[in-house]
């Protein structure tokens, strides 16, 4: 069972308070600047014969902080794999900014994306995900550094300066040397965070990133999360079951059944009146759970 | 029959010396096992459908032949097409190049054991195809089959008096020299039995320790 807006607000055990407040100014690591929307048209998505997502239409405005709530199997974490290019649409087309993210233009037409222009939009885009998977093989420095010295091509010092400034927001700059399986759950969880904010993204995604933890390590990873909304001009994408934690970090609130959304609108709203049935049959389900 | 212990220490230095060219063979044979399987492995998994399709028939069909038959293709018929080798090289490649099909299933077993948020992982942070493969795959997947690649050295190990078919003078065929020179053939044989086991025990001993070595992270 996943814990829920019922779990009582416990306090973090010590070894996972992260560094809160968040340290501002001139070390800020947290990415800043024009982030763009997104914009999803007619999207389809199959596996095999069955339909995820049908002609599905949904936008996200640039630094608008959007979560995604609704039943097991309805297309939820599939969107977000298709923006992070780990699934190719079916049908449709996916804009990140004004350009495309599945297709490319070629002589004034659309077509699939190939593997270069995937590797340019995915620069936008980080990811945070429901395992974790961090890289086991390295310590919790070169996960953080693997990515800004062989993608973004900064120096190892620079990496490792960014690395640092991460880890001391996140709460684990002792942790530095680490390998992840020394890690708890919930910390491992806050590398996995400062590894995607280290490609520096201006989209971040979240994949249910609280599901795999204690429930006593839901609310510090979460206080995290929130602050880094809060500091940052991301624009993001959020998949959870934890309804109060929907509550805290969104703007807006779409909520999913069977690949379509059923209803969305501001948090207070969606979760203190909502007006479509499927809405209050699942907040209700997943309240009693 | 009694043993002869001067009879022995007579023989036990051409023996030992034959127990040299085992384990050199062994070795270098070892080493191209793992490196040529390595490429095997990679080389199924192109874009191109026809080198994918060519490159795992070729290793199936050099796994589904006899050592014994590759050797005598790689000594005897090779160098009617010009490619003339000495015993021992001819030996080496034939050992290394039959096994590395067998250490290339091993890389791909480990390769597809490594879980898929891995590769996910690697494409949200944009690692470029390289770094993918030498930096988080291939790391992962060797140390899972370390064990596994350890009991194929053994096994060439084993295997290596086959080399005798193609003129090396190996362990097994000092052995036999001294022993046609002789006529005893009790103390040189019984000696290659020990000696062989013994280098198994001490390589098997090795393995387990690279095994708990390389067990954690």
């Amino acid at each position: 069972m996943p814990p829920t807006d019922t779990t009582p607000a416990v306090p973090a055990p010590e070894d996972d308070v992260p560094g809160v407040p968040l340290a501002k100014g001139a070390a800020d690591p947290l990415p800043h600047g024009e982030a763009p929307g997104i914009r999803f048209e007619k999207v389809v998505k199959r596996f095999g014969g069955n339909v995820v997502l049908r002609e599905l239409d949904f936008t996200v405005a640039p630094g608008e902080r959007v979560t995604l709530i609704g039943p097991s199997g309805s297309g939820k974490t599939t969107i977000l794999r298709l923006l992070m290019t780990l699934e190719r649409v079916d049908g449709g087309i996916i804009r990140v900014g004004e350009r495309p993210l599945s297709h490319m233009e070629r002589g004034g037409r659309l077509v699939p994306a190939n593997e270069r222009h995937l590797h340019e939009m995915r620069k936008q885009i980080g990811m945070v995900f429901q395992q974790f998977n961090l890289f086991p093989n390295m310590n919790v420095l070169r996960n953080l550094t693997e990515g800004p010295v062989h993608v973004l091509g900064l120096s190892r010092d620079e990496a490792v300066e960014r690395a640092r400034g991460l880890l001391d927001m996140v709460g684990l700059a002792d942790k530095i040397e680490a390998h992840p399986s020394q890690l708890s759950g919930g910390q491992q969880q806050r590398v996995a965070i400062a590894r995607a904010l280290a490609m520096r993204p201006k989209v971040l995604l979240l994949d249910e990133v609280t599901s795999a933890l204690d429930p006593e390590l839901v609310v510090g990873v979460q206080d995290l999360l929130r602050d880094i909304a809060r500091q940052s001009d991301l624009t993001l994408l959020c998949v959870t079951h934890e309804m109060r934690f929907a509550r805290d970090i969104s703007d807006r609130v779409l909520m999913f059944d069977q690949g379509q959304i059923v209803e969305e609108g501001p948090p207070d709203q969606i979760f203190g009146e909502p007006r479509e049935r499927r809405t209050r049959d699942f907040l209700q389900a997943v309240l009693a759970s | 029959m009694t043993w002869d212990w001067n009879y022995t220490g007579e023989i036990l230095p051409d023996l030992l010396n034959g127990l040299r060219v085992t384990v050199v063979a062994t070795l270098l044979g070892y080493a191209i096992a793992l490196v040529l399987g390595l490429a095997w492995t990679l080389l199924q998994r192109t874009p191109s459908r026809l080198v994918n399709g060519t490159v795992r028939w070729a290793a199936e069909f050099i796994r589904s032949t006899p050592l014994l038959v590759q050797l005598f293709f790689v000594f005897y018929v090779l160098p009617s097409w010009g490619l003339t080798l000495g015993p021992l090289t001819a030996g080496i490649i034939g050992l290394g190049l039959h096994y590395s099909t067998y250490t290339a299933e091993v890389y791909r077993a480990g390769i597809d054991d490594v879980p898929r948020g891995q590769w996910e992982a690697a494409t949200a942070l944009n690692l470029p195809r390289r770094r993918v493969w030498l930096g988080v795959v291939l790391p992962q997947a060797v140390r899972r089959v370390v064990p596994t690649l350890g009991n194929y050295l053994i096994a060439m190990f084993k295997d290596s008096p086959l080399l005798l078919a193609v003129n090396v003078v190996e362990l097994l065929g000092a052995a036999y020299q001294t022993g046609s020179r002789t006529l005893q053939f009790l103390e040189p044989i019984t000696i290659v039995g020990v000696l062989f086991i013994a280098v198994s025990v001490l390589s098997s001993l090795l393995v387990r320790r690279l095994e708990r070595r390389y067990a954690t992270y």
